[in-house]
């Protein structure tokens, strides 16, 4: 954090002058140890074991917050009885079906109670119909339907039958599945998975355990490499586990903090720029059961918890989009929503552009052929596109592959042979346009323009308005009925300048929401299924309440709350602090004087406090929903987490997620050892490419060839560099900081492998061959894991050959395989081998490449078995 | 030559002079001024206007201060008055003023055409019509309007776009509507990778 975000880290070090621990878990030692009570030094890609001998920690020495527990999590919940653990299955859930190498989570489900899967509901009558019904549900769920619960869990039926045993000791409750799946997490068996010593475990978990409960809160902030693993989401998963076990989640000084690497990238998953979701996290249509605006919510949405008004975004969605065209009578086009069929994520389109399926590809500042995982596989399917749009400030790589890129270096491409048309158009900086980004805490905070952009560049605002413009003109008079999506879209905005500017203004208040007569909607609570407003972004809703550019306040910190509600503006309804009936306990009262944050105001009936109440102002502590009470109405006066169907946080997962409803240790793709654990070696439902030609995998733990590329692998950034470069690489003060690509090793991989301190080494894995100037340093520790010593390489990954900073790209390195439910690429941890020297020029350096996939055996098949079935040549 | 222009400028003679005189034992005081310092003013004083602002670098939100004088960028400046980084900036935030006033900045459309072994000019009106065109023609060819069953798809394959997460919400919101109603699903940004 004292790296990547160095600004926000004030915090935590007034927090630590003011007596806070402060603990950094890291392969490396960093800044953030430096300035640490504790460095907890790790094998990348070993946390869930970590996370899960805490876990294990506080439920075998009794240390949960049980008040909190019992009421606000599904803990008492008994779940299904044909459920059966990874400790009854070595490693593999119940659901696991072979031929589509993927779960079936109708086990996993809650006693009593079905996850609603609303077209069965329909045809209740025929029993045919509601299998095939269920079948194709169970096929989309088991290959995309993980992700499409973006803000909420998923719906649940009958909720009035479900179980519940508050004194947590029924058996299958889940209390005790809990205990039971993480019992052998030992702190043992952390120090031989994780390289953790016991003794230093045990300080770990002493000092979160101990800083956990009514007085005080404990709150783990990652940076989002926790979620660039085969299990990315169940790392974050494991650390929910622990924080709600504690009573840590929606309390003052708890939490769990994604510490996002973008200006924006909070708002652009919000306002999606993703395949799977419309904005306000409501999902893409799917042709198997969204034929119809009624059969679309009907599928999604719960008929408990808050999500239960999701027809009401969704049609003051489509009334921002189409306007007066989107009418009750024509199902408000919802019919003009294009429909999604499965993964169609950035690592499909690469592969469907090597397939030569994907012809056309815009880049709005993005460097996919230094940023993304296996760039050369970017660059190749770049290579063979019709055409490419760049839009950036300066002349990126993945704009100059075709004329200088490692391909036509090592001749596997001629620049004269590459059909694809290349468009470069430069870009505005944020100072030369208006808008808003939404920092990593759900805050929007605008940005004036300051001055008019130079030349030719423009905002994006600019070029997809009046590319559509455009689009539309020559469009305009077409019969086709697949134009009509196009022509009648709402798409007028006033402009202004010399460049003839979109009002970006006009644009936040279409995201905001409008009644019918144009004025500004204030909440989400106003929102219509009856198409009375348009809405472009429900959880959006507010920021332009009252007329006024709420995203532009900024009144002083020195004038106002610690809170500080007036500066920018948060979603939804202005919250700084989501969930935050937590921090009171079931009557309403603050868990401690000490961590009061909202309370029940019972003289004035209703909730109060420092932050906006997460909650139905008015509803009583004491309430209690009739049976058959529908949205947020069915969730009692107790239940804090009300995008639930059940209010209650999710300890464990009974559907939504493809790879288990409980975290579990899995190794990486490519690891150097075995997984101690389980029989089963990676986790069974990851994804992988299909491309074998471009993105060939290692051999792992101790199968054959697994040697050849023994040390651990991890790819981070540097305080003064920015991602893939676009933004620091062409600058002088930056490039002066950091002037060039290195590796970090420690003295003793030094040592064994003959590296001199500023030298050069190459590391080679089966994708490819990069050098990097040599940094020995003992910030790099070597693990004792299992039953050896483990080094590990650390590689920044912002450089690439273009800019006045220049080196080769660590992502020239890494593989495209994922993780199953939100399709991110495993960066933080694979295997490499390292060498002396500068790596070889021209064609010789795939020729390099090739020995060494030789050398390990590589075939096709190579890592690609979802369920381990072998390992030395022995059944698992 | 005037008494001034000989030896009183002297640095050591200033110095001895100011240590005396105004207890500067250090010479970083009044020694070390000379006429010009005194003339001197930092630009956030002589700017023509100061613009609320935000760090277009990490997700932390420092608040910034533009300033603009003669209609150029002359300082950027973290904000006093943000709770959330009460002025301070990183490495990064503090060189926003080099990136926006970058002289490396390409200002001009470039265009590659197939098989081309350079860059050719292009005029910006005519490379967003080319697009247009090769939107239209891509789309058409790609359309897929139902799928093997007969099942609604509306949408094209064909294209696809990767946006960087320092987009505004605005621009954000106008790839996704416009690509939405082009049929074009694989809209994708830096925030899965």
């Amino acid at each position: 954090m004292a790296e990547c975000h160095p600004v926000g880290f004030q915090w935590v070090m007034e927090a630590k002058a003011r007596g806070a621990t402060l603990i950094h878990i890291d392969p490396r030692l960093t800044r953030t140890g430096a300035l640490a009570d504790l460095h907890v030094p790790i094998r990348a890609g070993t946390d869930i074991a970590l996370l899960g001998g805490l876990i294990n920690y506080v439920l075998s020495n009794g240390l949960e917050f049980r008040e909190y527990v019992v009421n606000y999590t599904n803990a008492a919940t008994i779940i299904n009885e044909e459920f059966k653990d990874t400790e009854d299955l070595d490693g593999l859930f119940s659901g696991w079906r072979d031929d589509t190498s993927s779960y079936s989570s109708d086990s996993w489900q809650y006693e009593g109670v079905r996850v609603a899967s609303a077209a069965g509901k329909r045809q209740q009558g025929a029993k045919q119909a509601r299998e095939a019904v269920e079948q194709r549900a169970y096929q989309r769920h088991a290959t995309e339907r993980g992700h499409e619960h973006g803000s909420h869990g998923a719906a649940l039926e009958d909720l009035h039958k479900l179980r519940r045993d508050e004194t947590l000791e029924h058996p299958r409750c889940v209390f005790q599945l809990l205990k039971r799946h993480y019992r052998r997490y030992t702190p043992e068996m952390v120090a031989r998975i994780c390289g953790i010593p016991e003794a230093l475990f045990g300080q770990l978990a002493r000092a979160v355990t101990e800083n956990s409960n009514r007085n005080r809160t404990t709150a783990w902030a990652y940076a989002v490499g926790w979620t660039q693993h085969t299990v990315g989401v169940q790392y974050i998963r494991a650390a929910s586990v622990l924080q709600l076990l504690l009573g840590n989640i929606g309390r003052p000084g708890g939490g769990i903090l994604a510490l996002r690497g973008h200006a924006s990238i909070q708002g652009s998953t919000d306002i999606p720029t993703l395949y799977n979701l419309l904005p306000g996290y409501l999902p893409m249509p799917h042709p198997d059961s969204h034929g119809s605006l009624d059969e679309y919510v009907a599928d999604d949405s719960a008929e408990t918890g808050y999500w239960g008004n999701m027809r009401a975004y969704a049609v003051s969605l489509l009334k921002a989009y189409w306007g007066d065209a989107a009418t009750a009578d024509n199902d408000f086009c919802f019919d003009y929503l294009p429909r999604i069929t499965g993964d169609h994520s950035t690592y499909q389109t690469v592969q469907a552009q090597l397939d030569g399926t994907c012809k056309g590809y815009f880049l709005n500042g993005q460097n996919p052929a230094v940023g993304s995982a296996n760039a050369r596989a970017q660059r190749l399917g770049m290579a063979n596109l019709d055409w490419l749009v760049v839009r950036d400030f300066a002349l990126i790589e993945s704009a100059t592959w075709w004329k200088d890129g490692p391909e036509i270096e090592s001749g596997e491409l001629r620049t004269e042979e590459i059909a694809t048309e290349v468009f470069f158009l430069p870009a505005a900086a944020h100072t030369e346009k208006d808008g808003s980004f939404t920092n990593t805490q759900r805050m929007l905070q605008w940005h004036q323009k300051a001055v008019e952009p130079p030349g030719d560049a423009r905002s994006d605002l600019w070029f997809w308005y009046h590319l559509g413009r455009r689009i539309r003109a020559k469009l305009a008079g077409s019969t086709n009925e697949r134009d009509r999506p196009i022509l009648d879209l709402n798409w007028h905005y006033s402009t202004s300048g010399p460049n003839s500017e979109p009002s970006a203004e006009e644009v936040l208040q279409e995201i905001n929401g409008r009644r019918g007569d144009g004025s500004c909607l204030s909440t989400y609570e106003e929102l219509t299924d009856d198409g009375s407003t348009a809405c472009g972004c429900w959880i959006y809703c507010g920021s332009y309440a009252g007329g006024v550019n709420q995203t532009a306040r900024r009144k002083p910190h020195t004038e106002q709350n610690w809170v500080a509600h007036e500066w920018g503006w948060a979603w939804p309804a202005n919250r700084r602090l989501l969930y935050n009936r937590a921090s009171a306990d079931p009557q309403g009262r603050p868990w401690s004087e000490r961590k009061a944050y909202v309370w029940w105001d019972a003289e004035k009936k209703k909730w109060t406090g420092h932050d906006v109440p997460d909650f139905q102002p008015t509803k009583p502590p004491d309430y209690r929903p009739p049976e058959g009470a529908k949205r947020q109405d069915a969730l009692s006066g107790v239940d804090p987490f009300i995008m639930q169907a059940d209010g209650k946080g999710w300890l464990y997962v009974p559907a939504g997620l493809s790879d288990g409803p409980l975290p579990t240790h899995y190794e990486p793709q490519e690891s150097p050892v075995p997984n101690l654990l389980y029989g089963q070696q990676q986790n069974p439902a990851r994804q992988l490419s299909r491309r074998r030609d471009v993105d060939p995998y290692q051999p792992s733990g101790d199968d054959r060839g697994s040697q050849v590329f023994p040390y651990v692998l991890t790819t981070y950034r540097l305080t003064e560099h920015h991602t893939a470069g676009g933004m620091s690489r062409w600058l002088p003060y930056l490039s002066e900081l950091q002037p060039e690509m290195f590796c970090e090793v420690s003295p003793e991989l030094a040592a064994a492998v003959g590296l001199d301190h500023l030298g050069w080494a190459t590391i080679v894995t089966a994708r490819s061959a990069i050098e990097a100037r040599v940094l020995v340093t003992d910030r790099m520790v070597p693990v004792r894991v299992h039953d050896r010593i483990v080094h590990q390489v650390g590689l920044p990954y912002h450089w690439g050959r273009n800019g006045i900073t220049t080196g080769d790209s660590a992502n020239d390195l890494t593989h495209m395989s994922l993780d199953p439910d939100v399709h991110i690429q495993e960066v933080k941890a694979l295997t490499c081998d390292i060498r002396p020297g500068r790596r070889p020029r021209g064609p010789d350096r795939r020729r390099l490449i090739a020995e060494y996939q030789q050398q390990a055996g590589l075939v096709a098949a190579t890592g690609t078995a979802h369920r381990t079935t072998e390992r030395h040549g022995e059944p698992a | 030559m005037g008494i001034r222009e000989t030896f009183l400028p002297w640095p050591v003679f200033r110095q001895v002079r100011s240590m005396v005189a105004a207890g500067d034992r250090l010479a970083r005081g009044a020694a070390a001024r000379s006429s010009r310092t005194d003339q001197l003013k930092p630009r956030t004083m002589t700017a023509d206007r100061v613009v609320g602002s935000v760090c277009p670098y990490c997700a932390v939100g420092c608040g910034q201060l533009v300033y603009v004088k003669g209609e150029q960028v002359v300082q950027i400046e973290g904000d006093p008055a943000s709770p959330v980084s009460r002025g301070r900036l990183c490495p990064k935030g503090a060189a926003t003023k080099q990136l926006v006033t970058n002289p490396l900045r390409e200002t001009r459309v470039r265009y590659r055409r197939p098989h081309g072994t350079d860059w050719e000019d292009l005029d910006l009106d005519r490379a967003l019509d080319m697009i247009a065109d090769r939107v239209i023609a891509t789309r058409a060819q790609t359309w897929a309007d139902r799928d093997e069953q007969g099942r609604r798809l509306r949408r094209t394959m064909g294209i696809a776009a990767l946006g960087g997460a320092t987009l505004d919400n605005e621009e954000n919101y106008l790839i996704k509507k416009l690509g939405t109603a082009l049929g074009a699903v694989q809209i994708e940004n830096q925030a899965r990778i």
